[in-house]
């Protein structure tokens, strides 16, 4: 019985690396293909909502038929054009906030005690145990005109009457920082506490100011979680839906609503799936040339 | 042990010149770590071109009282100077003193090259003169040819040579070394050793080395100061450490040693006896010491100045017999585990001067142990 399982390659190894790669086939490569399937489709009014893509032309003749009309209109619409750049410009201000905001929490984080450390790192991830969407509508009572923090500028009398912060981009950045925050505190906090402190005592002895020491030390070691953090913050902002519509002005173009509107306003599935499939080439290319880079600059060599 | 290479030289004992002025004074330094006193008022002069070793088991306090010199603690109390210059509360960034720590803290993210250069470009040196003094110092540490390499591409004695290099670059007026060989396999220990000396010799930059190895503490240094709970416990040149050990403690600690207890029966100035429970008769030391008879001393012997034969010795003093124990072959010598009929085991070295030698003393022989009068040496604490 294991002779014939090893002959399967079926070793106790390969399957243990085999379920990384089955979730990621079953949750992410097959939902991907459907998308992409559907995106070189044609709208009908069906059950699907869209045309095959193969057809029996009879006389044992199967054609694909690839529409490629969709992607065409992206371009060809402004619309699409600046609901994207709407999005990054959103995604990537929140994520320079998230960072300006999230480094010095984490390397505080960090550099406190053990015992004080899980404290707080408690405290970082303990708004996810209320839910997203809740949290979000909590900025509501938060923002709005007759809401906590208008009460409380015209009461401390900074402003004569209520200042409009609901259904603004300022409301939409506060909400995508506030909701990402631990997504960027969470990697660089995990590479901040690995930092070999005596690197920074070694800059300092060779004449840096601990500021100095800062900048040329602890900056371009934490490279990797400022990275991953970003990552982890600019590419679920890019594609935000509820904290726009539910925070921002409705007029306020996201590649999110856009997406939302063509797939349950207007029904038009492939044009769904073709806004989907630019936004991931869009976000994909970017980082695997990153990666590219990456794997360069470390010449093949033993990662530390 | 081995021998220093600096016996070779001709004498350099600044020290014993009270005219000399004494490049680092460390005066009445105490570190406390809350309850912790890490270092107890301790006092020391260092010469100019010295290689000072701080010698000690973990957590004596050598550490702490090196980071102190470099700049990353202060002291409780007490004041270092360097050259003339109150250094106490002077920050690790402005002083003239560089540090190579013990796991190196090359920066992971710089090349070879790039660490080197590190503290000129940290001074605004112009470009020219930092590619200059880099290359220079890269062949001095031959680690020319390894300029571009990143430290994960390089092996831990390429790396402990990188620190050196670009704590050396600098030309700081005292160099600080914690552990600097510690990380090191047993050959490349031995051979980066004397590279340290050659290279201490020609930059003549004033070392104070941290060790816990005496070994180490016995090749490097000019002197050695010997550390035991925060305290100096003896300061002395390798040799009066081994020969003059002022404590039992630093006669144990230096070497191995054989420490009889007994009492003084003669304190005479030019000769003291000594009876001891573990042997038959008296221990005769040739020389005075300052203490009243009847008082608990004990007598330190090393190994390799005991003698051992077959036949009893003549004299009335300074014998005892013996029985084989143990013996370990070690090559160039051969250790003697011998019982005393008290049941003390007293440990001797023999070198193994000739190859064949088929009627050595061996297992379960009764033997007869003799030692000069000058070979002990008397401690009174």
């Amino acid at each position: 019985m294991t002779a014939r399982l090893k002959r399967l390659g079926l070793r106790g190894r390969n399957l243990v690396t085999a379920v990384p790669y089955l979730w990621l086939i079953v949750f992410f490569l097959i939902p991907f293909a459907i998308v992409l399937k559907i995106s070189f489709s044609t709208t009908q009014i069906a059950m699907p909502p869209y045309e095959p893509l193969l057809h029996w032309a009879g006389e044992k003749m199967l054609q694909i038929q690839l529409n490629l009309a969709n992607f065409a209109f992206l371009v060809q619409d402004d619309l699409y054009g600046t609901a994207y750049l709407n999005s990054i410009w959103v995604a990537g201000v929140s994520t320079l906030i998230c960072l300006l905001i999230g480094y010095p929490i984490a390397y505080a984080i960090a550099r406190s005690s053990p015992s004080t450390r899980n404290i707080l790192m408690l405290l970082v991830v303990l708004p996810f145990w209320t839910s997203f969407l809740l949290r979000v509508y909590a900025w509501i009572g938060i923002l709005k005109n007759n809401g906590l923090l208008n009460n409380f500028l015209l009461w401390i009398g900074v402003i004569d009457q209520p200042f409009q912060m609901l259904q603004t981009d300022f409301a939409v950045y506060v909400g995508i920082v506030y909701s990402y925050l631990p997504f960027m505190i969470l990697p660089l906090y995990a590479n901040l506490e690995k930092l070999d402190l005596t690197l920074l005592e070694a800059a300092e002895d060779l004449g840096c100011r601990p500021w100095q020491a800062f900048y040329k030390v602890t900056l371009p070691l934490s490279k990797p979680g400022i990275i991953a953090g970003c990552l982890l913050v600019f590419i679920p902002a890019v594609g935000e839906f509820v904290i726009p519509s539910l925070l921002g002005d409705p007029g306020m173009l996201m590649i999110g609503k856009v997406l939302w509107t063509e797939f349950f306003n207007n029904r038009d599935w492939p044009v769904a799936s073709a806004v989907a499939i630019a936004l991931l080439l869009f976000l994909v290319i970017p980082i695997m040339f990153y990666q590219r880079a990456q794997d360069a600059e470390a010449g093949g060599g033993v990662h530390r | 042990m081995s021998t220093s290479p600096r016996a070779a030289q001709q004498k350099f004992e600044p020290w014993k010149d009270p005219e000399a002025k004494p490049y680092v004074r460390i005066e009445k330094i105490t570190k406390q770590f809350g309850d912790f006193l890490a270092v107890d008022d301790v006092s020391l002069d260092i010469y100019k071109k010295e290689i000072f070793c701080l010698l000690g088991a973990s957590g004596c306090g050598k550490t702490t009282l090196l980071r102190m010199l470099a700049g990353f603690e202060r002291p409780t109390s007490g004041r270092i100077y360097i050259d003339g210059v109150d250094m106490t509360s002077i920050p690790p960034y402005e002083r003239p003193v560089n540090m190579m720590f013990q796991s190196y803290a090359v920066f992971p993210h710089m090349t070879v090259e790039q660490n080197v250069a590190f503290g000129l470009k940290q001074e605004g040196l112009p470009r020219t003169e930092i590619a200059k003094r880099v290359v220079d110092m890269l062949d001095l540490v031959k680690l020319g040819q390894f300029a571009k390499r990143k430290p994960h591409q390089l092996s831990g004695g390429q790396r402990q040579r990188v620190a050196l290099a670009r704590s050396l670059v600098k030309k700081p007026k005292l160099l600080l070394l914690d552990e600097p060989l510690a990380a090191l396999d047993k050959k490349l220990r031995e051979h980066t050793q004397f590279e340290l000396i050659n290279i201490q010799e020609t930059l003549g930059v004033t070392f104070i080395v941290v060790t816990h190895d005496q070994e180490e503490a016995m090749t490097l240094s000019s002197r050695i100061g010997l550390m035991n709970h925060g305290e100096i416990i003896q300061v002395g040149t390798p040799s009066e450490m081994y020969e003059y050990p002022a404590s039992r403690f630093a006669a144990e600690f230096i070497g191995s040693v054989n420490m009889f207890e007994g009492r003084l029966i003669e304190d005479e100035p030019s000769y003291v006896r000594i009876e001891c429970d573990d042997l038959e008769v008296p221990i005769y030391v040739d020389h005075g010491i300052s203490s009243s008879p009847g008082a608990t001393v004990w007598a330190a012997i090393r190994p390799e100045k005991i003698m051992m034969s077959r036949e009893k010795p003549q004299q009335a003093d300074n014998w005892a017999s013996a029985i084989v124990q143990d013996i370990a072959y070690m090559g160039d010598m051969s250790i003697y585990l011998l019982r005393l009929d008290s049941g003390k085991v007293v440990r001797i070295t023999q070198p193994n001067t000739y190859r064949h030698a088929d009627d050595r003393i061996t297992w379960d022989e009764r033997v007869h142990l003799s030692w000069h009068p000058e070979s002990p040496v008397v401690v009174t604490k």
